[in-house]
């Protein structure tokens, strides 16, 4: 099957500037992809490649086959979505939605009903003669969202599209893109620095940084076996414990603690064992009921918040603090600050991370 | 964001003062421009003393002649400056927002110098180069070389009143435009174009009442028959000051607020407060 | 939102030709291209300004240079600098003085009054804000040389003024034809050039940082010495070149209310143009005048300020 979206080796710069350095990515029909990564990872100039709306310095930009990297923006079977949505603020809903149809030669009457259509599918009936500037800004996002689907996009590019609603919106709204996306089963390309949106969201997620793609793959993929510590540390809350590999089932930590930890990497590799707070457990020292030593280590707890459903604990180990993070369970014990406690983990749930 | 004083608003006597004076400068700006109506109105030869209700000084500037034709060739020229300083200004406009090109900072600063310079400064310029551009190519001078000279510093005006105006417009909707199948062309004639136009708009009123204004550069750079209404006007004061001229200043003072008017009205948007930004520049009608 | 949309009678966008692959080849010059487009876009009001700005401008300096002859005319040749030499004559020197001077002191007055009027604007509701804006503007665009003459009118010999002074029993006024007539005509002409500014600088000021400083023990003066002025320093930087570069020049107002023994700058490079037909003179006084100009705006844009 072709792919919606294939870049073969594309790099882009600005002057000395390296936006994006020779990425590969291809996203397949039907796909909700996300283009993850913090603010100048080249995430946003990635999508606006994509658009036309930036060339690429070298590198192969096709859309279902077709090479487009040098092709203007308007010459490109695909729309966009914008941050904060630049929609006209002269003309009304009606002729927003129209604008593509109208600029691809299709008369008056009929962009006119199509568009009317468009505006129903994001339930915004009614507000066709509206300017953008009398509507709600989850209101605007749908128009956006219309405007561009309207012409029925081969892949529709959404550039931080929810990041402009506050939160109850914005969740309300992952919902309602993720079933649209679905229903239309057209390729969605989405940017975000919101990891959380990401693994809500999208079949697959691409992780940026400084112009690199660092992983490619699931949310699940991504966060249960991140290829570095970036990727690690960006997507959820995680414990990096730096260590060398001594063989193919031990660790080394820093502090000479040899814990269990699978790899097939050569002996003395720099690495660091990636655990989520919530894969952790936490005990009293004192209790006989110990973990296994080959995945666990000492420390003394230093803080303990409360967050309703969970309890979260900061533990000083020799080297550094860790947090675990534990369901509020009235069956299990509780720890003070002081308290000398050992925090174990099942070696499955250790992710072993290159550590840079 | 609070505004200032929003919330701190001064107390006692320094209160008081701020009021005081604000009316002061009001009661300033106002009082000579309503004694100067008044007076138009008055029977008394002498320009500053009341002497009854009379039209006669406006039945004479409606049939002199000299007036009317000075006050025609004032329209025709600022129309004529106008048009052509909207198309050029809108143009540097465009390209120093939307563009970079090499020169484009010598342009920046040459585009800027028309604004800040005495109109003295410019007066003597024009007169030096129409001399000097006479001498080679033997014209004479008169409505062309006061356009010229005319359309010479109202590129700046409107060219930065439409600035402001680009610089506010989201440049994203150009190129949403253009994600959306839009031509160059297109792009700009139905997105770019509509959103600027009160920019443009309030240029154009701008130019046309400076053109209308100028005193200056005109009188140095004038031919035979092409007396301005200002310049005309100007001229009659330094002869001496009849009733005359208090009913022209009062047309020319209809006509001013009339700009404003439109003006304010074109463009309650920011396009008016450009105008005004525009407008604070030394070279409005002056001295 | 589901559900799909209805056919349009258009066929979905296809890309109609396969394109190459990127280059850094190409993407040069597509910036070529777009910087060819902007050159074109300036091209016309640039070429216009070269022509009819910038080489007046060049043949100013160049006269300035030049020799008057027995006739009134100018001689391209012979050059010299004896226009500049007269700068420091005693007559001319007075006339720059007097110039600086009356400049200066409309300067001071405008700024005097005018920020505290500025920040009584700025202190209003909008709705207010907008309206005393308004009644700024008017007379600013009121036509320069009508609200001059108005000036004439009001201080005229038995005009408004007169009647009123003498009605209090101060006496008869004699303003008109003075030096206090044409800083009063420059201070009306050019106050809206300070107001507004100012305004623009004040109104932006977060109002809570003058809180701050009175929370911080200050007092109203303190606070308005050491936070508000500060702040609204480019406003009163802006506001003062604005004022003292056309009332350096000025020439309209000083003809209409000052009198023969006022000469001022403006005034004088206009008679070596009409009725003395010293050309070069002329051409090295107003080469001056552009000077301190073109000085005092350069100093401006250096220290920070962004727009005039």
């Amino acid at each position: 099957m072709t792919a919606a979206v294939e870049i073969t080796g594309v790099s882009k710069r600005f002057g000395d500037v390296v936006a994006v350095d020779d990425i590969d990515l291809r996203i397949d029909d039907g796909e909700f992809f996300a283009l993850l990564g913090p603010s100048g990872c080249g995430k946003t100039t990635t999508l606006r490649m994509i658009a036309g709306l930036d060339f690429p310095t070298t590198g192969s930009l096709k859309i279902f086959g077709h090479e487009v990297g040098t092709l203007p923006p308007n010459k490109r079977p695909v729309n966009t979505v914008f941050q904060n949505y630049a929609l006209f603020p002269h003309m009304n809903v009606l002729d927003n939605v129209a604008f593509g149809l109208r600029m691809q030669g299709t008369d008056k009457a009929t962009a006119r009903s199509a568009a009317t259509a468009a505006i129903g599918l994001v339930r915004l009936d009614g507000m066709e003669r509206r300017r953008p500037a009398q509507l709600s800004g989850g209101q605007q996002q749908r128009v956006a969202l219309a405007r561009a689907l309207v012409n029925e996009p081969k892949v529709l590019l959404l550039d931080e599209p929810l990041g402009a609603l506050d939160l109850k919106l914005r969740q309300e709204m992952q919902g309602e893109l993720k079933s649209l996306q679905r229903e239309l089963g057209v390729s969605f390309v989405f940017v975000t620095h919101d990891q959380e949106e990401a693994l809500t969201m999208s079949d697959r997620i691409a992780v940026m940084d400084e112009g690199r793609l660092l992983q490619i793959g699931t949310p699940e993929e991504i966060y249960e076996r991140p290829v570095n510590r970036f990727v690690a540390d960006f997507i959820g809350q995680t414990n990096l414990l730096e260590g060398t590999v001594e063989d193919g089932a031990t660790v080394c930590l820093v502090n000479g603690a040899r814990v269990a930890a699978r790899s097939d990497l050569t002996a003395g590799t720099r690495i660091a064992l990636s655990i989520r707070p919530e894969r952790a457990t936490i005990h009293h020292r004192d209790h006989g009921t110990g973990p296994d030593a080959g995945s666990a280590v000492d420390g003394e707890v230093v803080a303990v918040t409360y967050l309703g459903n969970a309890l979260v604990h900061r533990v000083k180990l020799d080297w550094m603090e860790i947090e675990v993070r534990e369901a509020n369970d009235p069956d299990r014990p509780r720890f003070a600050v002081g308290d000398p406690v050992t925090v174990a983990w099942d070696p499955s749930a250790a992710a072993l991370v290159a550590d840079r | 964001m609070t505004a200032v004083g929003g919330v701190t608003q001064p107390r006692g006597a320094t209160r008081w003062l701020l009021r005081a004076n604000t009316w002061l400068v009001y009661g300033f700006f106002y009082a000579p421009i309503v004694l100067l109506v008044v007076f138009s109105f008055s029977g008394n030869r002498n320009v500053g003393v009341w002497g009854g209700f009379t039209l006669d000084w406006y039945r004479d500037f409606a049939s002199d002649g000299n007036v009317q034709g000075a006050l025609r060739n004032s329209i025709q020229i600022a129309v004529a400056s106008t048009v052509v300083s909207v198309v050029l200004g809108t143009a540097a406009a465009l390209a120093l927002e939307r563009f970079t090109f090499r020169g484009r900072q010598v342009f920046d600063a040459l585009l800027y110098l028309p604004i800040i310079i005495p109109d003295v400064t410019m007066a003597v310029m024009m007169l030096l180069f129409f001399a000097q551009a006479a001498e080679l190519l033997g014209f004479s001078k008169g409505f062309g070389t006061i356009t010229l000279s005319h359309i010479a510093f109202n590129i700046s005006f409107v060219s930065v009143v439409v600035r402001a105006r680009l610089a506010g417009m989201d440049d994203r909707l150009e190129e949403a435009a253009r994600d959306l199948y839009a031509t160059r062309w297109q792009a700009f004639r139905h997105v770019t174009l509509p959103l600027i136009m009160p920019g443009v708009a309030g240029g154009a009123l701008l130019a046309f009442t400076l053109s209308l204004d100028d005193v200056v550069i005109t009188q140095f750079v004038t031919g035979p028959g092409w007396t301005t209404l200002p310049v005309y006007v100007f001229g009659l004061i330094r002869k001496g000051v009849t009733p005359l001229i208090n009913a022209v200043s009062v047309v020319m003072l209809l006509a001013s607020m009339a700009l404003v008017a439109l003006s304010l009205a074109t463009q309650r948007v920011r396009g008016g407060q450009d105008a005004i930004d525009a407008r604070v520049g030394p070279d409005q009608g002056l001295p | 939102m589901t559900g799909t949309l209805p056919p349009v009678d258009v066929a979905p966008p296809e890309v109609e030709e396969d394109a190459a692959p990127a280059t850094p080849e190409f993407e040069a010059a597509s910036l070529r291209q777009e910087r060819r487009r902007g050159l074109l876009m300036a091209l016309p009001a640039y070429g216009y300004l070269v022509l009819f700005f910038a080489l007046p401008l060049l043949i100013v300096v160049v006269y300035s240079f030049a020799t008057r002859n027995r006739f009134g005319g100018t001689d391209l040749s012979g050059w010299n600098i004896d226009s500049y030499r007269r700068l420091g004559e005693p007559l001319v020197r007075d006339i720059l003085f007097r110039s600086v001077a009356l400049a200066v002191i409309t300067t001071v007055i405008c700024l005097v009054v005018a920020y505290p009027f500025a920040y009584y604007m700025a202190t209003r509701s909008e709705a207010v804000r907008n309206l005393m804006l308004v009644f700024v503007m008017i007379p600013f665009w009121t036509n320069f040389l009508v609200r001059n003459f108005a000036w004439r009118v009001i201080l005229g010999t038995d005009g408004p003024l007169s009647q009123v002074t003498e009605a209090v029993g101060i006496g008869e006024t004699r303003l008109l034809f003075t030096q206090t007539a044409v800083v009063l005509g420059l201070v009306y002409g050019f106050l809206p050039f300070m107001v507004l500014p100012l305004y623009a600088d004040i109104e932006r000021i977060d109002g809570r940082l003058l809180e701050a400083s009175r929370d911080l023990y200050a007092t109203g003066a303190q606070s308005f010495r050491h936070v508000l002025l500060p702040l609204s320093m480019p406003g009163v930087i802006a506001g003062s070149i604005l004022v003292f570069i056309p009332s350096l020049g000025a020439y309209v107002t000083p003809e209409i209310l000052g009198g023969a023994k006022t000469t001022l700058l403006g005034g004088y490079i206009v008679t070596q143009f009409l009725t003395a037909r010293n050309w070069p003179f002329g051409a090295s006084l107003s080469f001056v005048l552009m000077a301190v100009m073109l000085t005092a705006t350069i100093v401006y844009f250096r220290k920070g300020g962004r727009t005039l």
